[in-house]
């Protein structure tokens, strides 16, 4: 197209190497912010910078190794890995290992790793897959299968409990369906049952702690000490930062230890405090340009279940986005969402940039399908 | 397999159902945006100034840094008060590895007992864990040295140093300067009514008593702040500014240590009080009040035990006799009734009666007797104040009438608050009707008249009143209030306080106060002066009155037989007096309490303070003035 007319060379290099270029740019800026961030958030720390650039490289090897995977592959080991994937979930359930007051972890001896994480990518494949065998728009009767191909993993991390995590695989499964063109008569119907679900969640399967956060997050400042105090001083950090932010490493609420989970789920309050609403407004515009790059990959994808699945990956890293600058600046409840690529943090980013991965090998085999 | 099965599919009519979606998508993330951004505008714009308050609100704390007590000096510059470091033994837990061992080894090497380490564990639970506790309060110079040899052993333990109020003097000076104590729950309260809590902050003790209470405003200052970053957990990361406190102002007393110390002496264990002022100014130079106590058990918090032992002795140490004693001022009132008769003209320089012994009115049957049971046969005014003749004031007050009395004594300062910069006096009583209409609901009857001659009869005045009534007497009317404080000293420069001059009392006949302070000088240089035997050989010419006050009403007909009383109902000694002569320096009053007469017990004292003042700390001076009021005479 016009664009390899432009630029054949440096173009073909890239797409030899299955890199999308256009993504790697916002990519790369994301992580640049999120190291200049962490380092403040950090106290200065080099050994944590360090750290998150070691598990940087890891993850990125984890996406060009995935990008140089054939779609078609994924296609076809969606089921396997999905039920894998559930298999585990009930492992964990099961005989898995305790954290931080949650039962996340499955031991193999030799490695420790959260299966919730794995099913991030396994259900927008595997609805993916199943969805797209189909005529779209989707029937019911697929629908319900779909629907039910995410409520088992959801509420099997809902268990955990992990509702942060369950939040995010529940919306991957649901954008495949609505990609897929769900009626919007169902996408109603469905919205209707989630309401009334609610209270059942509510009564019957949030544990003391969430109900606690919902709470909390309903009216912070009746507990300013406790649970309440996170929020609050999120807000101040946010607020205090004003049009133009205190400067970098001049955040005080940061740098005098006022703020909580500086460097990991509450990152984004440090860089309000230190850029402002000016930084914001930087910072929105890599992750909406990421997105439009994600979902322009997606309009162009040869088939069905590559746009289905790379229009889920993309959205659902949104929604990574929108419930952490949501919950960090009190709009929305505290669950465990890190601001995605700039967050202090391991697991969460291999899984990401593995999903990047696969949006780099829909966007760039798509011709050298055609062109076979 | 499952592939097999796909019908055929419409891929324009799919893409273009995807397109659509994708663009719902993609709208819906760019409302889901601007609904963040317009959240943070409100955060970050709309409620900026809120937020950033809030934001230095956590991070900047205002510290209060108390500012030094002012230091009191006597006249001469003798230190009376101080500020002395007191040293604390302090721990951080944090920095110490092994508390408990720790604690162990400090009890056995400064010999610290269990009750204390307790205390400290106490304590260390209500703090954090980065800020010093206190394992010991005040340390003796023993432990310092002790602790300084062996500091580096004890990584996270360190003497802290802090100012506390020392009187080296002690007990000599507790009735003046009094002393300054913790701040207690009415101290705050009266602060904060008075909206100095503020200037308080940081401040550890207030004046409690005397001069320290008095002139609390000069000695404190004003409370310096320190503004510091704090971290979420408390601890200082730096100071942001600082504002020094401005330390209160040093206080020079008009009082003479050296005087005081001396009159400490010879008070020995009698109750009672002496009065010593500058005849001209009206400046104290020495107040004391025996017995007295150390005031520096209140500086650090007396215990409870010595406290009820004050509170409950019966010599009443805590009572400031100088100022709040109020004792029936006897025949030391008599100069100024001579005068008030002389100027009243309810007599003349030449009235002479005859004094039997027995004052008796027509138609009353009582007998008001004179001191000596024959009397003094003729007497005078001059002579009547010089033998102390009752019969004499009898017969003055008598005509006097009691509204008279009242009136002309008043004009003297009895019955009032003498305006002495001390919060602890009483005002005495000088009897009235209408103050016994009041008080008993009973007419003023003749008979008390009489007895207000001989300063008896309700009369109650304390030495204060009597020493600053002497004053004005001398001074022929000019009446000054007695005043402890000198000047201040403010940033190196000396203010010297005015004199506190009161309204003088109406002349009418200048001669008449000549011959009032010439029978003053007759009670000691007369043959028959009541304390001509205690002024013996002086080597000065002085004026005085004797007193003896009556403290149980002897039965009618019978004779005083000190032996025979118990020792509280025994007669007050008191006396007032003032040296030289010629040029009145100073001016004496002393009160005894059932020490007896007052010639015999109290004027001998009022000599020995004359003589130390004239002829030992004013030798240069005085003695030159001697020998020139000598030589005219022969």
């Amino acid at each position: 197209m016009l664009r390899t007319k432009i630029e054949p060379n440096k173009q073909s290099i890239l797409r030899k190497l299955h890199i999308d270029g256009l993504l790697l740019i916002g990519l790369l800026a994301l992580m640049t912010v999120g190291l200049i961030t962490i380092y403040s958030a950090g106290g200065q720390d080099m050994d944590l910078i360090q750290r998150q650039v070691i598990r940087l490289g890891v993850a990125m090897l984890v996406m060009f190794i995935l990008a140089q995977v054939p779609v078609l592959a994924y296609q076809r080991i969606a089921i396997y890995f999905y039920i894998a994937g559930v298999l585990m979930l009930v492992g964990v359930l099961l005989f898995g290992v305790t954290g931080k007051g949650a039962q996340r972890w499955l031991d193999l001896g030799f490695v420790r790793f959260q299966p919730s994480e794995i099913m991030k990518l396994a259900v927008p494949m595997m609805i993916a897959w199943y969805i797209s065998q189909y005529n779209l728009p989707p029937r019911i009767r697929h629908i319900v299968v779909g629907f039910i191909l995410v409520v088992v993993p959801t509420l099997l991390i809902a268990k955990q409990p992990d509702l942060g995590t369950s939040l995010l695989i529940a919306s991957s499964g649901l954008f495949v369906l609505f990609l897929a063109g769900m009626s919007w008569n169902l996408i109603l119907i469905v919205g209707g049952l989630g309401a009334a679900f609610a209270p059942v969640m509510w009564f019957f399967l949030m544990k003391e702690y969430q109900k606690q956060r919902v709470l909390t997050f309903l009216n912070p400042e009746s507990e300013p000490l406790g649970a309440g105090y996170h929020i609050i001083q999120s807000k101040i950090a946010i607020g205090s930062g004003g049009l133009h932010g205190k400067g970098w490493l001049q955040g005080t609420q940061s740098q005098l230890e006022f703020l909580p989970e500086r460097h990991t789920d509450f990152i984004f309050a440090v860089f309000s405090e230190e850029f402002g609403l000016m930084g914001i407004l930087g910072l929105l515009a890599i992750y909406c340009y990421i997105i439009v790059v994600g979902l322009l990959i997606s309009m162009r994808a040869q088939d069905a279940f590559a746009k289905l699945l790379a229009g889920s990956i993309t959205l659902t890293f949104f929604v990574y986005v929108f419930v952490n600058i949501g919950m960090v600046s009190g709009i929305l409840p505290v669950v465990g969402v890190p601001l995605p690529l700039v967050s202090y943090g391991g697991t969460s980013m291999v899984t990401l940039l593995a999903g990047f991965g696969m949006l780099m090998a829909i966007s760039t085999q798509k011709r050298l399908l055609s062109r076979q | 397999m499952a592939l097999k099965r796909i019908p055929i599919k419409d891929h324009s009519a799919e893409a273009n159902l995807f397109m659509r979606r994708t663009f719902i998508a993609m709208l819906l993330v760019v409302v889901m945006m601007l609904m963040l951004i317009s959240n943070l505008y409100f955060l970050q714009v709309e409620r900026f100034d809120d937020y950033q308050t809030r934001s230095n609100g956590n991070r900047i704390k205002v510290l209060p840094v108390a500012p030094n007590r002012g230091l009191i000096y006597d006249r001469n510059g003798e230190l009376l008060a101080e500020n002395r470091p007191v040293f604390s033994l302090d721990l951080v837990p944090e920095e110490i590895e092994d508390l408990e061992t720790t604690l162990i080894e400090l009890a056995n090497l400064l010999n610290i007992e269990q009750d204390a380490i307790d205390d400290f564990k106490k304590d260390m639970k209500r703090q954090r864990r980065f800020k010093p506790v206190s394992l010991l309060n005040r340390l003796t110079s023993r432990q310092v040295a002790l602790f300084s040899a062996n500091q580096h052993k004890y990584p996270g333990v360190s003497i802290e140093a802090r100012l506390a109020r020392h009187y080296p003097y002690g007990s000599a000076l507790t009735h003046v300067l009094g002393y300054v104590a913790k701040i207690n729950k009415e101290d705050s309260q009266k602060l904060s009514l008075q909206g100095k809590e503020d200037n308080y902050k940081a401040t550890h003790d207030i004046g409690k008593l005397g001069v320290e209470k008095f002139h609390e405003e000069a000695l404190h200052g004003e409370v310096g702040y320190q503004e510091v970053e704090v971290n979420s957990k408390g601890r200082v990361i730096r100071t942001l500014n600082f504002q020094p406190p401005k330390p209160g102002m040093d206080l020079v007393l008009n009082l003479d240590v050296k005087l005081q110390l001396e009159i400490q002496k010879l008070l020995d264990k009698t109750r009672g009080s002496v009065v010593v002022l500058d005849a001209k100014t009206g400046g104290v130079l020495s107040l004391y009040s025996n017995p007295s106590y150390d005031p520096n058990y209140f500086v650090h918090g007396i215990s409870s035990k010595q406290y009820s032992y004050l509170l409950q002795s019966k010599d009443r140490p805590l009572i400031n006799r100088a100022t709040q004693g109020q004792y029936p001022p006897a025949s030391t009132i008599k100069p100024h009734l001579a005068l008030a008769g002389l100027e009243e003209g309810v007599i003349t320089p030449e009235t002479r009666m005859f004094d039997n012994g027995r004052y008796q009115l027509k138609n009353v049957s009582h007998v008001w007797r004179d001191w000596v049971p024959w009397g003094h046969g003729w007497v005078d005014a001059k002579k009547s104040v010089e033998v102390s003749c009752d019969f004499f004031f009898y017969d003055l007050a008598y005509h006097l009438g009691i509204d008279r009395i009242n009136e002309s004594m008043t004009l003297f300062g009895f019955g009032d608050y003498t305006g002495i910069d001390l919060y602890e006096e009483s005002d005495g009583n000088l009897p009235s009707r209408g103050w016994k209409k009041a008080r008993y609901n009973e007419p003023w009857y003749i008979g008390d008249t009489i007895s207000v001659g001989i300063g008896q009869s309700y009369w109650t005045a304390t030495p204060l009143q009597l020493a600053k009534s002497l004053n004005a007497l001398i001074n022929k009317g000019q009446r000054t209030a007695p005043q402890i404080l000198r000047a201040t000293i403010e940033n190196g420069v000396t203010a010297l306080r005015p004199i506190h001059e009161l309204p003088p009392i109406p002349v009418q006949n200048m001669e008449n106060w000549d011959l009032v302070l010439s029978s003053m000088h007759g009670v000691i240089h007369s043959p028959h002066g009541t304390a001509r035997t205690a002024f013996a050989d002086a080597a000065y010419e002085s004026a005085g009155k004797t007193g003896t006050a009556q403290l149980v009403s002897i039965a009618q007909d019978a004779t005083y037989d000190a032996e025979k009383l118990k020792e509280k109902h025994r007669d007050n000694a008191m006396y007032i007096g003032y040296a030289p002569f010629d040029d009145p320096q100073i001016t004496v009053a002393i009160a005894l309490e059932n020490a007896g007469g007052g010639g015999s017990q109290a004027a001998p004292i009022a000599r020995k303070i004359i003589d130390y003042y004239l002829l030992e700390q004013h030798k240069d001076v005085e003695i030159a003035d001697a020998k020139n009021n000598n030589e005219p005479q022969p």
